[in-house]
């Protein structure tokens, strides 16, 4: 008789336990089930399904861009604590922080620029997702409210970058500010006190920077981070748009999340991490001299994204150019999903061979057109001038506004007379639209110079 | 006896229900006025004795730094506290001798020494400050807040 005692089960060795304690499946999972299991239980893999459409993973549908937009916005996180310990956000003290990290600071400049850069680069790729969404008609049935979620996400990026500017105090952050609040001005009724209690008085300071400070680093990220993590939410439930080309099927076909999916972020990512270190280890962030409230600049130009709003207000009267003009087409903007709904051409670029064209055009006319009533109303317009017995809201205001939304009401119904898609006439209304503001903030970014005047390039 | 006590549960809800909503209210209120602008005293914002008015001949334009604003004698001798802030879009407008206006350095406003608009793209007049004269002949300006005004008028000048 042997008298073995019978062996409690094998525990495994104590390394092991305190792994499955963290991890709890294989980390290498063998197979396609078990690679499910793994994205639906880590917390972090969990905001992918565990099983993606196919040729949704196509690069040349997404862009990902979206995906982009996460990792700018991580290293936005990571950069601007490091920031955090070096500023000091007084008129007194903020710009010497400037210095130190160009002087001081182990690689405060590398920080400094990458921070600088990302956030920038948050807005045109902000941009460039929802001209995605757009054009590939992601945003049908039952994805609306997700395109209205990220409208805000795109407006709460416009403002972190905004109130990020004013940091450094330097003459470039003081007027910028000072500037593009003055646009809030013109708002009737709430203008006022709402610019007042942004600025904490009537004029760019102490307050100011305060208010920017608390706004930058706590309100605005806290908001993009909630905002952000029901916007992936919607996109997990509702599953992305499955692309495809003109009058092909819808494809079907799945693959796991876990590596199809994962992997090519990984790669995206990281390709994306070295372009911009490289990018920000070359290229400086602007820094000019000291904030001066007593001498401005000339000309005094708002932040780059404002400048198609500030060139606005070169051309109408403000409320029009502040408020009614930017309001509608925020508005059109909003109800962009909740107009269109035609869900047969959901995830073919541009909607149809026809809706290709017709953007192209209508990008065209947008880009010509804009340069031409610039240029025009530089040298020859002058509502004003021609009607001096109305008053300059009316001239100046009503009389455009109606003469633009004429043509467009025309360009409309011409393109329907030919018998267009619906949905394809406002996309070429949309297009026509985003051609001339895009070319409003060309127009003010570069070819304004003192005083504002047109500078051509050729004279 | 049940229909007394379901109109008892609807009274409760509605009451619940307006509380929270008042805690809602308050508590927005505190939050606004926690947030709303401050002045220090002494600062811009405040009152600034500026002596008698002997001191400033007619004609002349006098930059008061701390105040932000321009005390205008004008020709004929009436006063005026002119706010240094451009209407267009905030720059600061400094006063050109030679050609005895404000010429805005930002996108090329011009106004005349009372603040008139000579030169868009600045659609008002330049704002003012509320200034006094007292028995003795001293000036007084407060900064608190800057009078916009729609269009230059003999009403705005001081006369002493
Ligand atoms: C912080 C900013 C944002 C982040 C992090 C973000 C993230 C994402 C991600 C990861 C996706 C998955 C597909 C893709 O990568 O394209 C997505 C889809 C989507 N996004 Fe955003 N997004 C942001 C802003 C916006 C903006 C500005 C809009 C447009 C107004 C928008 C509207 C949408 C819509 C409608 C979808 C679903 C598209 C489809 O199913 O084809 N998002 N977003
Ligand atoms: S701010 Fe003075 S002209 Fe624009």
């Amino acid at each position: 008789m042997t008298d073995h005692p019978t062996h409690p089960p094998e525990k495994p060795a104590l390394l092991t336990r305190i792994q499955q304690s963290i991890q709890r499946g294989p980390i290498r999972p063998p197979d396609d089930r078990s690679r499910m299991k793994m994205v639906m239980n880590s917390l972090i893999l969990h905001i992918h399904p565990s099983k993606v459409s196919k040729p949704a993973l196509k690069f040349t549908y997404t862009f990902g861009l979206g995906g982009l937009l996460i990792l700018l916005g991580s290293i936005l996180a990571v950069t601007g604590i490091l920031l955090l310990f070096v500023y000091t956000p007084s008129p007194d003290a903020a710009y010497d922080s400037m210095i130190a990290l160009q002087t001081e600071i182990n690689f405060g400049n590398l920080i400094r620029n990458l921070h600088h850069w990302s956030g920038n680069l948050m807005v045109v790729v902000g941009v460039l997702h929802l001209l995605r969404v757009f054009y590939t008609a992601g945003f049908t049935r039952p994805r609306e409210f997700n395109w209205v979620m990220g409208i805000t996400l795109l407006l709460l990026i416009i403002a972190a970058n905004f109130t990020g500017y004013l940091l450094p105090w330097d003459q470039l952050a003081y007027w910028a500010v000072t500037v593009g609040t003055s646009l809030f001005d013109y708002i009737p009724i709430i203008g006022e006190p709402l610019t007042r209690l942004l600025l904490g008085g009537p004029e760019v300071g102490t307050a100011t920077l305060t208010n920017f400070y608390g706004l930058h680093i706590a309100v605005i990220p806290l908001a993009i981070f909630a905002i952000v993590s029901f916007h992936i939410w919607r996109v997990r439930k509702d599953t992305i748009t499955v692309p495809r080309e003109i009058n092909q099927e819808r494809d079907k076909g799945k693959v796991t999340t876990l590596p199809h999916l994962v992997s090519i972020e990984f790669v995206f990512a990281l390709v994306w991490l070295a372009l911009l270190i490289t990018w920000a280890a070359f290229v400086n962030a602007p820094l000019e001299e000291a904030a001066n409230p007593a001498h401005s600049p000339n000309p005094a130009k708002a932040a780059w994204y404002f400048m198609g709003f500030q060139e606005l207000l070169l051309h109408f009267h403000p409320v029009f150019g502040a408020i009614i003009i930017p309001g509608l087409g925020l508005m059109v903007l909003i109800l962009v999903p909740y107009l269109d709904q035609d869900m047969e051409t959901t995830g073919i670029w541009f909607r149809s061979v026809l809706g290709r064209i017709l953007a192209g055009l209508s990008f065209f006319l947008g880009v010509a057109g804009t340069f031409g009533f610039v240029w025009l109303n530089e040298y020859y317009l002058d509502f004003p001038g021609w009607l001096p017995f109305l008053p300059s809201s009316i001239s100046n205001g009503w009389v455009p506004l109606a003469v633009i939304l004429l043509i467009l009401i025309g360009y409309y119904e011409l393109l329907k007379a030919f018998g267009i898609k619906t949905c394809e006439a406002r996309q070429a209304i949309f297009t026509l639209l985003l051609a001339s503001f895009a070319t409003l903030t060309f127009v003010g970014i570069f070819l304004r110079g003192e005083g504002m005047a047109l500078i051509l390039p050729w004279s | 006896m049940s229909e007394n006590k379901l109109l008892r549960k609807d009274f409760m809800n509605i009451v619940w229900g307006a509380a929270g909503l008042l805690a809602i209210t308050e508590l927005s209120l505190v939050g606004l006025s926690f947030l709303s602008p401050r002045t220090a005293e002494g600062e811009f914002g405040g009152v600034f004795k500026l002596g008698h008015y002997d001191q400033y001949p007619a004609g002349s334009v006098t930059l008061v730094e701390a105040g932000r604003f321009y005390l205008v004698r004008l020709p004929e001798g009436g006063l005026l506290a002119v706010y240094r802030r451009c209407t267009h879009l905030g720059c600061a407008v400094p006063y050109d001798l030679s050609v005895g206006k404000f010429v805005c350095p930002c996108h090329g406003s011009e106004f005349t020494m009372d603040g008139d608009v000579l030169n868009e793209p600045a659609s008002r007049p330049l704002d003012l400050f509320t200034l006094s004269v007292n028995e003795v002949g001293e000036i007084e300006v407060d900064t608190s807040s800057p009078v916009e005004r729609d269009q230059a008028s003999p009403n705005h000048i001081v006369y002493i």
